[in-house]
């Protein structure tokens, strides 16, 4: 695969990890963030953590769209499949994800019309070839995916599509790494910043996490060597003194982003004054919601929707697993009442979600030093 | 749902309530056949159920399937499907042609694999309370001779060799049935692999150990069952996984991985080291078998756990699939 | 937090000025190129493909940069950083070539 292969190179790995070795002071512990979901997976599935000097721990950041939603907002959005009418969409992701009364895929078993899709158009294709249905849409993501729903929302005006509608849950970045930042117990040397968000924001929002923080960060792509040159860049920086924003992903990422798609999000979203988001609380101006010259299409407003508020179960510790504060395994519930076949939290569903990840890739692995470090 | 998706829930199902009620006092461990005497002949048995959606995929159907499947079944427990006996639910309204197409797939994938249909059933259900066609078939075979499969007997240092490119037929699968709109020219890798397993048992049989068709769950899944059953871990090499490119093309897209995806023409073998290069030799001489590979080994640590190591040295767990492996976004 | 994969643009697709078929690696599926409206990609050009959109034309010239900055990474410590295009450089000279 071109653009994927050759940054998978052993060789080139190799001599990556050594630079990173040569680069960290040994003295010094060094707390980086990876804020995107997507940095945490490639973290585990490339067995970067095996190539990383012990000094140099990785904290997982809040970038998980299906790990922050909080659980009413998922009771909202299945309450409206009760109706035998509707067919309600949505990413594989947001198949497991536990709702009061269970997942998407639980309630599919029960009788509703829940359908797994690869994109946002092809729920509107559905809602074009099911006229007499009507089709909602549970959109979940960051800026990286809201420009694709606010398209497809766009493509329905145009068309005069009225049996579909979107229940948006996008959520933008920012305001949860300044989340992250002003809680107390938090302390970070440095951010890998989100690749993919950036081919949208581009670069610039990232300016104050410098100026006001003082610490670096690297926009940076998924392959184990971009992550390893990201963290390269970050010592080298640190190293020098130095705090400002790179993109090691040029390639894929513009410094200005995308202004289309900054447009089409403009255009169909504006802020919602404040979001819950699971674990971090309420956060102002953190998420979008539609426009209400699009409000024939948004399943908040064209639907009866409960508004359900449901605390996580108080033994879980989503919130200080998602700031970064605990590990996955140092949370009380994990491995035992929280497991990816029954998981409690949504960090445990989504492959991306930290707990996931970590239980499937990690935790044993972690086991086997312990004992050999035992023996 | 996820109880039939071959992964862990799949398993605790045949823990939790089949083996307890059923077989309380089961003779030997989990496999894919069970092995029993007939006035003292050893016979190989096994019964398997067929559930697919669409039924006609590029590559094969559900028919072709039915055969397979179960001469599979036998031949990775280290029989030679001789007879199967076969049972259709049909829902009511199924189109004649249908029907008689997958009973010609049926006959010509007996013929192929060597194997007599000896008796059969079928049952009709309202409409709406079946999906078209359901086929279960039944087998029962010969063991092959010197051929001793058992989890337990698997050492450390035995060699992990499989028999070809994986995941064709789960995302074969995947893209026929139309909802993701991507196309590839990929088909279903459903074959009978008993002769593969004759050629190899025909060199190696006293090195053979344990063998393994990984349908549903894929790879990851078989062999975590086989860590936990010897107690043992397996490594696998991940530059040695054959998996072609719209395989991977598709996993990478979709965020899903090639050793969870399903096969139906693959096996595992665990092989003692002494016989594997002799057990690789005659699998890729063997006509379909040139694809064939040491994919790793079984060592000490992690017990119990399936380690993936990547070219660079840096490795990661890979645990069973819980329920189907879904498409993801994130 | 969005898994995205590069693709190469085979064609466009008749009538529909919007949509584009992406090969990756033989896995063919039409994508919206809307997003790239501003700077409509041709057949030919890759595209990071994300649930079914492309989000950003690749550019090749920077992916060879960093790859030929990779490989000399280490081998020669210092002279290194002097090196343009590793990023270094950013604050001044973050537009794109292209």
């Amino acid at each position: 695969m071109r653009f994927v292969d050759e940054f998978r190179d052993p060789e080139i790995i190799t001599k990556a990890a050594a630079e990173v070795h040569r680069l960290v002071d040994p003295g010094r512990h060094y707390r980086f963030m990876e804020v995107c979901g997507g940095h945490t997976h490639a973290i585990y599935r490339f067995g970067l953590k095996d190539l990383l000097p012990e000094n140099i721990e990785l904290i997982h950041g809040p970038g998980c769209p299906v790990c922050v939603l909080p659980m009413g907002r998922i009771d909202d959005g299945l309450s409206l499949c009760q109706d035998s009418n509707v067919i309600f969409t949505a990413f594989g992701d947001m198949m497991r994800v536990p709702g009061t009364h269970g997942s998407p895929l639980e309630h599919k078993a029960r009788g509703a019309d829940v359908r797994i899709v690869y994109s946002p158009s092809d729920a509107l294709n559905l809602a074009r070839a099911n006229p007499d249905r009507h089709v909602m849409f549970f959109a979940i993501g960051f800026e990286t995916t809201a420009p694709s729903t606010a398209l497809t929302l766009l493509r329905a005006r145009v068309e005069g599509i009225k049996n579909f509608s979107v229940f948006c849950n996008h959520v933008t970045i920012i305001p949860a790494i300044r989340a992250i930042l002003d809680s107390p117990d938090m302390r970070l040397d440095a951010f890998i910043g989100p690749g993919h968000v950036s081919t949208v924001i581009g670069c610039r929002p990232y300016e104050w996490i410098c100026r006001n923080e003082n610490k670096p960060i690297v926009v940076s792509g998924f392959e184990p060597l971009d992550m390893l040159q990201s963290i390269v860049m970050i010592l080298r920086q640190l190293n020098a003194g130095e705090a400002k924003v790179e993109n090691q992903y040029k390639r894929v990422v513009p410094w200005e982003g995308n202004r289309a798609a900054l447009r089409a999000m403009a255009e169909v979203f504006q802020l919602r004054p404040y979001f819950e988001w699971r674990g971090l609380g309420f956060i102002s101006q953190s998420a979008l919601r539609i426009r209400d010259e699009f409000a024939e299409w948004d399943a908040e407003q064209r639907f009866q929707v409960p508004g359900v508020r449901v605390t996580d179960p108080r033994a879980a510790q989503c919130g200080e697993v998602l700031k970064g504060v605990l590990k996955p395994h140092q949370c009380k519930l994990f491995g035992r009442e929280c497991t990816p076949e029954h998981p409690i939290g949504a960090l445990m569903v989504s492959t991306e979600g930290s707990c996931a990840a970590y239980h499937s890739y990690e935790h044993r692995k972690q086991l086997l030093t312990n004992i050999q470090t035992a023996a | 749902m996820a109880h039939g998706a071959g992964g862990k829930a799949s398993r605790k199902l045949v823990e939790g309530l089949f083996i307890p009620l059923l077989a309380p006092q089961p003779s030997q461990l989990l496999g894919d056949a069970a092995q029993v005497q007939i006035n003292g002949a050893p016979l190989a048995i096994t019964t398997d159920s067929f559930v697919v959606k669409p039924l006609r995929f590029p590559g094969g159907s559900i028919g072709e399937l039915a055969v397979n499947g179960t001469m599979n079944d036998l031949a990775v427990s280290g029989a030679r499907g001789e007879a199967l006996t076969v049972t259709f639910v049909l829902e009511e309204g199924l189109p004649t042609e249908l029907l008689e197409a997958e009973v010609r797939a049926m006959a010509a994938a007996a013929d192929r694999a060597g194997v007599a249909v000896v008796a059969g059933d079928t049952k009709v259900v309202e409409h709406g309370k079946a999906d078209k066609m359901y086929i279960t078939t039944t087998g029962i075979g010969e063991p092959l001779p010197g051929v001793k499969i058992d989890a337990r007997s698997v050492r450390p240092g035995d060699k992990v060799i499989l028999s070809g490119p994986i995941g064709d037929h789960g995302i074969t699968i995947l893209l026929a049935r139309g909802d993701l709109d991507f196309e590839a020219d990929l088909r279903s890798d459903t074959r009978c692999v008993l002769a593969l397993v004759e050629a190899m048992a025909k060199e190696a049989a006293p090195g053979i150990r344990w063998m393994r068709d990984p349908t549903r769950g894929g790879v990851a899944t078989s062999l975590n069952e086989l860590a936990r059953d010897c107690g043992l871990s397996i490594h696998v090499l991940e530059q040695e996984l054959p998996v072609r490119d719209e395989v991977r093309g598709a996993c990478e897209l979709l965020g899903l991985d090639p050793l969870h995806i399903a096969n139906e023409g693959q096996f595992l073998a665990v092989v003692a080291p002494e016989y594997a290069d002799a057990a690789l030799n005659a699998l890729t001489l063997a006509e379909g078998g040139e694809d064939a590979r040491i994919i790793g080994d079984v060592r000490e640590q992690p017990a119990g756990a399936v380690l993936v190591i990547t070219g660079y040295g840096a490795s990661r767990i890979v645990d069973m699939l819980v329920g189907d492996p879904l498409p993801r976004i994130c | 937090m969005c898994l995205a994969i590069p693709g190469k643009i085979i064609e466009l697709v008749a009538g529909n000025p919007n949509l584009g078929t992406v090969d990756v690696v033989g896995v063919r599926r039409k994508v919206d190129l809307g997003l790239l409206k501003d700077e409509m990609p041709k057949p030919g050009d890759w595209v990071l493909i994300h649930v079914g959109f492309a989000m950003s034309k690749i550019s090749e010239e920077d992916a060879q940069e960093q790859m030929r900055t990779l490989a000399m990474l280490g081998e020669a410590d210092q002279a290194m950083q002097e090196v343009r295009g590793y990023g270094m450089d950013d604050a001044d000279g973050h537009e794109k070539p292209n």
